[in-house]
């Protein structure tokens, strides 16, 4: 990935920043800035997520591409944010932590890295509410 | 008057037992442990780093009170694990808390003092009126080479402190500083791991600039150990602080709530601000803290701390976050294999 198109995204990726619409109330991560539901009537603003929800489904995974075979094996999972969107992510926890439905929080990781010398990635993963 | 507005702490969940290292270099488990008063150490995870541990802690720090982050004026985070070399960790805590872009930042390298100087340039800024809030945190994924004495306590976490003027949670009476220029301790540019002059490491680096330090504020404040309720000092094994308080006149009831070493390790720039952040868990209104850091290099920074009845008003919420004590409960261990992976010790293809 760039470091312009990471750059950009920063405010997704460190703190959760999606959208919602003010006439039904739905929020959107990754933001959006056209309500499916109200169309032109929709009213689309920021919206911060708390960053709490839950383990809709997960997968784990035990052979990652060269960037990430140094996590294997770690669980994937999509999560449902409280607010009501859906994103994909790591769960960081052992892997027989993990289970549907599981209450999970943000936490603030490492990403990733462009090779020795590139720039450092940071952004959201979630752990198990305890 | 200037003092703590709110604080927080960060510890990595993974620990390695002393006595599972010392197998892997044949040594003595019990002298290590016994000689170190060290019994475990905290280990980052793969994705932590002295970034993520600051962001962690001064989240947690803004999870106990609530204060616009616009008002955040300046951000200065201490320690000798920058991830990068030119770009600075406070910036990215900045924009993770929502503080940028108005405020001024810079990362602090002071061997494991620079958390301390960090909160007093914040103090500076705050009683000239520059600034409403700074933040000031210390923290590490401290370095020791495989098989060095230093790998047996170099461990990772870290706390964030926001300093104000805002009916703080406790007040900072007092802070001073005993500088020299002595080679105990240090890391080239360039290096992985640090080294350290041997003999130097006690007593012309520790014990004379600790004790420098803390006498300095006896002598400026007019007080004498039993005028605190609890002491915490740099902790880079359990002995040095232990011994440091004997010679000043602090009991070991005095030092017991901020000395965190024995399982969590070493975490440099963390370690005395990790220390303190156990004790403010613990502290009640007028309780009075004495404080000092000590950095290689070499030197200590003293700090009189006294607790206000903020601590125990709806201003602030202490079990927003967790307590030193609870980041410490319910560690997942690794044996040396892992811990090395989790270090980046050794080199995978
Ligand atoms: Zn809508």
């Amino acid at each position: 990935m760039s470091v312009a198109r990471f750059w950009r995204k920063q405010p997704q990726r460190y703190n959760l920043i999606g959208t919602s619409c003010e006439t039904c109330g739905r929020a959107f991560f990754p933001p959006r800035s056209f309500c499916p539901e109200c169309r032109r009537d929709g009213k689309i603003v920021d919206h911060a997520f708390a960053g709490t929800g839950h383990v809709v489904t997960f997968t784990i995974i035990r052979t990652a591409s060269e960037a990430f075979e140094h996590l294997t094996p770690y669980v994937l999972a999509i999560v449902e944010l409280d607010e009501g969107a859906r994103l994909t992510s790591q769960i960081v926890c052992t892997i027989d932590e993990v289970s549907i439905g599981m209450r999970v929080k943000n936490v603030f990781r490492k990403l990733g890295s462009d090779g020795e010398s590139g720039p450092l990635y940071y952004g959201t993963k979630f752990i198990p509410v305890k | 008057m200037v003092g703590i507005v709110t604080y927080g702490a960060y510890i990595p969940r993974y620990r390695i037992r002393i006595g599972e290292i010392a197998r892997v270099w044949g040594a003595n488990a019990d002298d290590i442990s016994g000689g170190l008063g060290v019994f475990e150490k905290s280990v980052p995870d793969l994705d932590e780093d002295t970034i993520t541990i600051s962001v962690e802690a001064a989240r947690n720090a803004l999870q106990r009170r609530k204060i616009d982050p616009d008002g955040i004026g300046a951000i200065y985070v201490g320690s000798e694990s920058h991830p990068y070399a030119v770009k600075p960790t406070a910036c990215t805590v900045g924009e993770a808390v929502g503080a940028t872009p108005v405020m001024t930042a810079a990362d602090y390298e002071f061997a494991c003092k620079a958390g301390t100087a960090a909160v007093q340039t914040c103090m500076g800024l705050v009683k000239s009126g520059m600034i409403r809030y700074g933040m000031a945190i210390g923290a590490d994924v401290a370095q020791g080479a495989p098989g060095d004495a230093l790998e047996y306590t170099a461990a990772a976490g870290g706390a964030a402190f926001v300093i104000g003027n805002d009916d703080p949670i406790a007040v900072i009476n007092h802070t001073c500083s005993f500088t020299t220029d002595t080679p105990d301790f240090w890391r080239r540019e360039g290096q992985s791991f640090p080294r350290h002059g041997g003999r130097f490491t006690g007593d012309p680096g520790y014990f004379k600039h600790v004790l420098g330090a803390a006498r300095m504020m006896f002598d400026q404040v007019g007080t004498v150990p039993s005028d605190y309720d609890y002491a915490v000092f740099h902790q880079p094994n359990a002995k040095f602080p232990q011994r440091v308080a004997g010679m000043l006149g602090f009991s070991r009831e005095q030092l017991a709530p901020g000395l965190v070493v024995p399982t969590l390790g070493n975490t440099y720039s963390g370690a005395s601000l990790v220390g303190l952040a156990a004790t403010l868990d613990q502290a009640k209104p007028g309780d009075r803290i004495f404080v000092t850091s000590f950095g290689s290099g070499a030197g200590s920074d003293a700090f009189d701390i006294e607790v206000t009845d903020a601590i125990t008003s709806d201003l602030f919420t202490p079990g927003a976050a967790p307590t030193v004590t609870e980041l410490l409960s319910d560690p997942i261990y690794l044996d040396y294999a892992l811990y090395a992976k989790h270090k980046g010790k050794i080199v995978m293809q």
